[in-house]
Formats: C-alpha cells, structure tokens, sequence
C-alpha cells in the first residue's frame, strides 16, 4: 500500500494574494522575520495497489485534476507501507 | 434558435440564463443536466453562474469532467456558439477551450456589484450588437474573477483580439490588462466573469446584456437563415 502526500501551491511567478493577507498579518504581531508566506494545498492520496509505477498515477493526476499548471506547481512524497 | 443552458450541481444562474432567453430574447431554450450525454438539436451552449461541485479544489475542476463537457467540446470545435459566465467562464478556463487560468480576487472578498465594461472588440458573434468602445453597465458577483495568464498568451490575445470586454475605469478583482472577457482564438467561445443574463431588463437595473444575446441570435441568421 501506498500513501502519496501531494502539495500544490501556485507558481512563483503568479501573485499569491492570501500569502500576501497572512503575511501582512504576521508583520502585525511582530514575526518582522517572516519574509513571505506561500498558501498551498495538501492532499494524501491512498493506493491500495496499481499496475502501473505509482509515480506515473501520481503525476497524471495531478497534472489532469490535482493542479492547475497554469498558474500552480505540484510536488508529491510516495511512502510505501504495509496495510493493518 | 434552440440554446441549451447547462446545470451543474450547485449552478445557481441557470434560471436567470432561462429567463433572459426565454422572457426577454424570446428564443427557444433548455436546460440540459450535466450527466447529458447529447447536444443534439441545439444551436448554442450557455454554462451559467454559480459554484459547481461547491467550488471544491478549484472553481471549475471537477465540473470540467462531467460527461456532457465531451459534447461542449464538440459544439466548440464545430464551431458553435458557446458562452460561459462566472463559474462558466472558470469551468472553460480549467477544460482548456479557453487559454488562462482564474486566481482569488485581489482584494480576497466577494464582490458583487454593477460595473462598467468596455466592448474591446464588437466584431465577434457575442458582441455585433455593440459599438466598437461602447461602454455598458452589468454586474459581477464573484470571489476568483482574477484573471491571469503568462504574457505570451497575453500578446496572442490581443493580437487576435481575443478580448472582447475589458473593466472600464475600476479593475475590480486585479484581473490581468483589465479582461472581464475573452474568447478562443475561432471567436466561438466566450467566457465572461460579468452576468449579462443579470442585465436584460430595466426592471432590474438595465439591460445592456441584452444585446449579447441578441448578438448571438443575428450572428447565428446570418448564417442559417436561407434568405427567401
């Protein structure tokens, strides 16, 4: 079994404003340290068991449904591990 | 001329969409439920406001994936009038008969109020019925009406003046050169944030959408009435 951790957060070059509004916010209550702030998504994916590499399943998805490459990058962790 | 105005679960415009073209156009219209899996009979396409699939993951994902988005691509390319407003407008953005992409308004709130836009371009089947620069008054009402693409897809759109409306004086939600709407490169498809179905009676505020539809109506005689 395996389960995949995939986050996708909007691209470098596209402003984040949601980022901007939190990061605001922390300058506020004098985190002066907190230089910027990146709001993303967190997915966990469950695979029971795939013919195909898991990798290859992962990265369809995400390019087909899980992100918008317009405007959003992905990066995933697949961890093995064994059904209770 | 038939439309058919497609509901999505969680549209919340298509009964306005009905009503325009029913009540104010005076035009054949239905509705056709997003598990459809034929267009057949009809002559143009509207995907109306509202929070598809309750706006889950991003506003149009997984409506993109209904099966009656396979026959909206097929009107599309045969180049069949197709409209989408607000949660329309996304869900051709996230199919890809649109080029671009829709980010949170600049502001992060809801907006929704009248605005002024501009007619950028009145040569296309949606807007024949505008003067070249006309501004018009029709509302929006949306939380990601930003628009954003790369500035190569930029250049193309106003090489082939694919732009069509632009916010005329206010950029409400910090979308890119100001676009409220755009279509495909054929001039068939045109996704629009502001509601002009919203807009088609003096009743309620004005009827500067009105012409949009009727547009569509003359572009489409135009060329399917024979002339007696």
């Amino acid at each position: 079994m395996f389960k995949v951790k995939v986050y996708v957060t909007l691209r470098e070059s596209v402003l984040d404003p949601q980022g901007v509004a939190v990061k605001n916010s922390l300058h506020s209550l004098n985190f002066s340290e907190i230089e910027d702030v990146r709001i993303g998504k967190y997915m966990e994916l469950t695979i029971e068991k795939s013919e195909r590499p898991v990798e290859e399943v992962v990265k369809e998805a995400c390019e087909k449904l899980l992100a918008n490459t317009v405007i959003e990058d992905y990066r995933f962790e697949i961890e093995e591990c064994v059904a209770l | 001329m038939r439309f058919a105005v497609i509901v999505f679960p969680g549209s919340n415009c298509d009964i306005d969409m009905f009503h325009a073209i029913k009540d104010e156009l005076g035009e054949e219209v239905e509705y056709v439920w997003h598990d459809q899996d034929s267009l057949e009979g009809f002559d143009a396409i509207l995907l109306p406001g509202g929070f598809s699939y309750g706006d889950y993951l991003r506003c149009g994902a997984i409506a993109r994936f209904s099966n009656v988005m396979k026959e909206i691509i097929k009107a599309a390319e045969a180049g069949k009038p197709v409209l989408g407003v607000c949660n329309g407008f996304q869900i051709l953005l996230e199919a890809g008969l649109l080029p671009g992409a829709m980010r949170r308004n600049e502001s992060l709130k809801f907006i929704c109020k009248p605005v002024e836009l501009k007619i950028e371009n009145n040569e296309t089947m949606f807007s024949g019925s505008y003067r070249q620069d006309e501004v018009i008054t029709v509302p929006i009402a949306h939380g990601e009406g930003n628009y954003y693409c790369d500035e190569e897809t930029l250049a193309r759109l106003e090489e082939n003046n694919q732009i069509v409306f632009t916010y005329n004086g206010e950029n409400p939600n910090g979308s890119i050169s100001n676009i409220a709407g755009i279509t495909n490169e054929k001039g068939n498809v045109l996704g629009m944030m502001p509601h002009p179905e919203r807009a088609v009676d003096s009743l309620l505020g004005g009827a500067d959408g009105l012409k949009l539809f009727q547009s569509i109506v003359r572009s489409w005689r135009e060329s399917n009435v024979v002339k007696a």
